[in-house]
Parts: C-alpha cells; sequence; structure tokens
C-alpha cells in the first residue's frame, strides 16, 4: 500500500518536473512546479513528516510560487523563445544525462543495504520540531531568522530604487 | 469498526457535511440580501417562495441557464480552470472542522461528528487558504483583460498579506491550547470559571486582541466590505471575475461564501469555545444540541459579517495595504509576544 | 514498507529535471524555478533519510532549506524586476552587455 501511494504520488512529482520543462509559457511551468509541491507534500506525509508537509504547503506551494506567479502577471511574460545553437545540448546532453540517470539509479539500487522505511516511520508532530528548534538549533534558528530580514529590506530597497532611478531620468 | 463500515460512515459523513455546506452556502447568500436589505430600509427577496425563502433555488436555475460564453484570446485553460480551482480549496477545509462529540450510533459506529480529525487540522485549514489565492490570481490573468488582472492583482495581494495576520492572531490560541488539533482545542476551552462564564478563548483565554485581528484578517481575506475592492462594481467594473458569465461566475461567488463560511466556523472553534454550551435531556438531545450551538455561533458570525458589509465603506487600495501591514502586523506579533509572556510566567 | 532508494531515485530525478531547466531554459522566471525544483529534490532525500535514522534534525533541516529558498526567491525576484526594468526583455540570451 505504501509503494502504490509512493508511485503515485512520485509519478506525479516526475510528469510535473517534465511538464516544466517542456512548457513554452512560463505560467505553464509555474503551476506544474505547484503541482510537484503538492505531490511532495504527500510525499512527506507518507514518511510521516507532518508538519514539514503542512509548511511545504502553506510557504512553498502557497506563498513563494504566489510570488512566482505574480511576477509572471505582473512582467506579462510572454511565451518563451527558441534559442539558438542549442543542437548540441539535445544530441549529447539529454542522452547523456539520461544515461547518467540510469547510471546512478542503477548502482542505487543494487547496491544500496540502506534498508527499508515504513509508512509515517518518524511522525514529526510540530511539539517535537518546535522543541528541537528552539532548544538544540537555536542559532541556526535566529541566524535564518535575521537572514529573511535582510532578504525583506534588500527586496523593498531593490523595487523601490529601480522606479526612483526611472522617475530622476524621466 | 471494521474498514468497511469505517469507509461507508466516512463516505456519509461526507456526503452529509458537503450537503449541509452548499446549503449553507446557498442560504448565506438569502441571508445577506435580507439583512442587507432590511438595514437599507426596504424588503430583500419575498416573492419567491415565503419570505423568498426559494430565492438561492431560483438563483441556481438562473446560472445553469445563462448564456456561458468564453471570450476571444483568453488562456483557455486556465479561464475553464480558476472557479474550480476557488472552489476545490473554498470547500476542503471543512473536511478537518468538527461539528460535535463523539457519537455512538447502535452497537458497532463510534465516530466523531468531523470527517476526519487530523492532528495539524489548524494548519491544513491554513495551507488550504494559501492555496486558495490562485484561483484568484489565475483568473485575473487569464482573462485577458486590463481590469481583471489589476483586479486579480490586488485581491492575490491584499489575500497573502493578511494571511500573515491570519496566522498570527491565531498562535495566541495554539499557545494556550498546546495542540493543532482542532478537537483538542476546543476541549481545552470546557468548563466554566466565576461559576458561570464559560472559559471560552475570548473570555478566560483573555484573546479578545487576537479574536478582533483575526475578524479583520478574515474580511480581508474573504474579499468583503470594507476591504472588497478588488472585486467592487464602481472600482474595477468587477475586478478578477469581469469576463465570466453563468456557472463559472456562480462557481466564484460559491467559492466566497464558502470561505465565510470556513472563518466562521473557525472563529467559533477557536475563540468562542466551538460546541459548548447547555447540554440536557436523553441521549439524541445530547448529539444533537452540540451542533445547535456550534450553528448558533457561526450563525452569529455570519450575521456580524453582513453586519459590517452592510454599514462601512470601502477602503481604498493603499490604505488597506498600509492597515494591513503598519497596523494589524504589530498588533498580531505583540499579542503572541504578551500570551507567550503570560503561559510562562503562569508555569 | 519503501526501500529507501526508491525515495533517494525519485530526489535524483527531480534535482536533475531542475538542471536540465536551468541549463536549456532561456526565460530566467522559468530558470528560477528550476532552482526551487532542485532544492525540493533535495528537500525529499533530507527527509527520507531523517525518517531512516530516526533523526528529527533532518526535519528541521528541510526547514532552514525552506526558509533560504524563499529569502532567495524574493531577492531573485525583485532583482528579475529590476532587470525588466531596464533591458525590457526577459531572455537570458539578450542581456548581454558586458560580452566581449
Amino acid at each position: 500500500m505504501h509503494l502504490i501511494l509512493f508511485l503515485i504520488f512520485g509519478a506525479v512529482c516526475v510528469a510535473g518536473a517534465v511538464n516544466l520543462l517542456l512548457q513554452h509559457h512560463p505560467i505553464d511551468s509555474a503551476l506544474s512546479l505547484v503541482v510537484v509541491m503538492g505531490a511532495l507534500a504527500a510525499e512527506y506525509l507518507l514518511l510521516g513528516a507532518e508538519f514539514v508537509a503542512a509548511v511545504q504547503v502553506i510557504v512553498y506551494a502557497g506563498a513563494i510560487m504566489v510570488l512566482f506567479v505574480f511576477v509572471i502577471m505582473l512582467l506579462n511574460a510572454g511565451e518563451e523563445a527558441r534559442s539558438g545553437g542549442s543542437r548540441i545540448a539535445w544530441v549529447i546532453g539529454v542522452p547523456g544525462m539520461l544515461l547518467g540517470s540510469i547510471l546512478m539509479a542503477w548502482v542505487l539500487l543494487k547496491h544500496s543495504g540502506t534498508g527499508q522505511v515504513e509508512v509515517g516511520s518518524l511522525p514529526g508532530s510540530p511539539q517535537d520540531i518546535g522543541w528541537l528548534l528552539f532548544h538544540d538549533f537555536l542559532l541556526p534558528f535566529e541566524v535564518t531568522s535575521i537572514l529573511v530580514l535582510i532578504a525583506i529590506m534588500g527586496a523593498v530597497v531593490l523595487a523601490s530604487h529601480a522606479q526612483s532611478a526611472e522617475k530622476k531620468e524621466g | 469498526m471494521s474498514v468497511g463500515l469505517f469507509i461507508l460512515v466516512s463516505l456519509v459523513k461526507i456526503a452529509l457535511v458537503f450537503f449541509i455546506l452548499l446549503t449553507a452556502v446557498a442560504y448565506t447568500v438569502w441571508l445577506e440580501r435580507k439583512v442587507v436589505g432590511h438595514m437599507q430600509n426596504r424588503w430583500g427577496p419575498t416573492r419567491v417562495g415565503p419570505f423568498g425563502l426559494l430565492q438561492p433555488a431560483a438563483d441556481g436555475v438562473k446560472f445553469l441557464f445563462k448564456e456561458d460564453l468564453t471570450p476571444p484570446h483568453v488562456h483557455k485553460t486556465l479561464y475553464i480552470a480558476a472557479p474550480m480551482i476557488a472552489v476545490m480549496f473554498a470547500l476542503t477545509s471543512i473536511a478537518v472542522i468538527p461539528f460535535g462529540n463523539w457519537v455512538a450510533i447502535g452497537d458497532t459506529i463510534y465516530t466523531p461528528l468531523q470527517i476526519t480529525d487530523v492532528n495539524i487540522g489548524l494548519l491544513v485549514i491554513l495551507g488550504v487558504t494559501s492555496l486558495g489565492v490562485y484561483g484568484i490570481a489565475l483568473s485575473g490573468w487569464s482573462s485577458n483583460n486590463k481590469y481583471s488582472l489589476l483586479g486579480g492583482l490586488r485581491a492575490s495581494a491584499q489575500m497573502i498579506s493578511y494571511e500573515i495576520s491570519l496566522g498570527l492572531s491565531l498562535v495566541g490560541v495554539l499557545i494556550l491550547s498546546g495542540s493543532f488539533s482542532l478537537r483538542e482545542i476546543v476541549q481545552a476551552q470546557s468548563g466554566h470559571f466565576w461559576g458561570f462564564i464559560p472559559k471560552w478563548n475570548i473570555f478566560y483565554g483573555g484573546q479578545f486582541v487576537a479574536f478582533f485581528v483575526y475578524l479583520m484578517a478574515a474580511y480581508a481575506e474573504t474579499n468583503r466590505i470594507p476591504f472588497d475592492l478588488p472585486e467592487a462594481e464602481t472600482e474595477l467594473v468587477a475586478g478578477y471575475h469581469t469576463e465570466y458569465s453563468a456557472m463559472k461566475f456562480a462557481m466564484f461567488f460559491m467559492a466566497e461564501y464558502a470561505n465565510m463560511v470556513t472563518v466562521g466556523c473557525l472563529a467559533t472553534l477557536l475563540f468562542l469555545g466551538g460546541w459548548s454550551g447547555p447540554i440536557f435531556g436523553p441521549y439524541i438531545l445530547q448529539v444533537l444540541l452540540p451542533v445547535f450551538w456550534f450553528v448558533a455561533k457561526v450563525f452569529v458570525f455570519m450575521f456580524i459579517y453582513i453586519w459590517v458589509r452592510g454599514t462601512l465603506p470601502r477602503f481604498r487600495y493603499d490604505q488597506l495595504m498600509a492597515f494591513g501591514w503598519k497596523f494589524l502586523l504589530p498588533v498580531a506579533i505583540a499579542n503572541v509576544v504578551i500570551t507567550a509572556l503570560i503561559v510562562a510566567l503562569r508555569s | 514498507m519503501v526501500p529507501l532508494s526508491y525515495y533517494l531515485i525519485l530526489s535524483g530525478i527531480l534535482f536533475a529535471c531542475g538542471v536540465t531547466g536551468f541549463l536549456i531554459k532561456r526565460n530566467i522566471i522559468t530558470i528560477f524555478m528550476s532552482i526551487e525544483l532542485m532544492l525540493n529534490g533535495v528537500n525529499l532525500s533530507f527527509v527520507a533519510f531523517a525518517a531512516q535514522w530516526h533523526a528529527l534534525s533532518g526535519q528541521i533541516f528541510v526547514f532552514f532549506v525552506m526558509v533560504v529558498a524563499a529569502a532567495e526567491a524574493a531577492v531573485g525576484l525583485a532583482i528579475i524586476i529590476a532587470v525588466y526594468r531596464t533591458r525590457e526583455t526577459l531572455n537570458v540570451d539578450q542581456v548581454n552587455l558586458l560580452k566581449l
């Protein structure tokens, strides 16, 4: 049962990722990425990481991807132009990548003595994660909060600086 | 309970809850028209059925029979999918909302009055609310219309800004209850203090500031007056649902009112004590009375919603965003800090 | 009971798709989205290993990766908007003023 659910959500993940590569318009790529993130949240739930799954949906699929969709709508991004000089990429690159992936997958499957995982084998309840976050990982937590503050200030400055630069010229 | 019986009971619960939710959505529209009408010194709908009670049915028939046209040059897939996304995520949050206690039917069935009790129930509702922004953003963009695009951008920016204050206003309740599961949050509010005042979070937990922050953030999340600039008729034609007709427009309508009902249910569970109230009588009454108290509290919340709609003018967009970021967010953070201080000092 | 290597293969596939998208796409926003896809692939292997070794610190690290991805997306998109305002294009091939 675990295997069937894993394969279903894994297939949705891979289909979304491949669709991101194949679509021409960035909005279609953005929406396939949202589908990938939703399927990944389901995979995290299968592994028992319930808080991580919820945060993935709320933060990644519900805020970061909304930001991407926003910028695509704001800049009116059109269909992607075809670029020249990518013949080598298609002839050598993509088959090479496929070959490398198949090789790696074969090695992983053959030599994995790493064992099995069960459904929900590590229940990551919010209480446990909160305890760890505020006791063992307090310093990284505070540092990332400063990082987010810097990012907010940087984004506001970049967006407004461009506008004032326009006003100075015009 | 065996697996088959469990699945059967769950399917019956899902069907019942969805039927009740859709009827509640339809009759919230009727309630709004009646209440706003009386506030404006006129009758609301009175013709169709006694007191206009069949008006939602007439509206449904009208929406089904209207011409469903698709404007040229729209992004076809997203144009059709956006209202479905909006309505899907609006109806999903009802799955984790509890209406009453556990109930035993016969000898074999012992089930909670809730479709499923997840121990991260509150996070599920927040996540689904975050995903509901996509319906509005995509509908605004795919309509190939500058008013829709502006309305969609404004609506989604407003929704993601007020989501933060919404989430933070709930953190105070979480600190007091110690769990994300909605059932446990309600059970932490059981009992009375000083004899007769119930231990709801808004009184005993001191979360009245959080309740008002939640109220205002909820009005902004559901795009209701005074925060409904993105869909105001006099401003942007009709905002993000300008180009939609018939059933797709009805889906946006349903999504908005379903969001209102969900937000009302959440406020009752977290601040007003859920289904607690005087319970007496035989077993069937003991099962149904909590549901009655729950519905009564949600009804009071809906009435306040509609009351505010009939009374206040709408905010300008920059006033709206300034209010959300410069006033509501600091107040919500202050509430979290003070609640955490009090809980830490008490224990 | 799913072998851990299945999760690692799925994570590897997502990462490889992200790298491919980064290399073959010409629209800067799509390149950014491929970076997010790579980060998601890495998150999956963190959670899988955390489940296997029963160490919750794997899930904590996913938390930090998400925060960093959010900060990076915000600043990166602000830069993209600034570049668009001056260069009027989202095609990376045309942002080549420094080319010899």
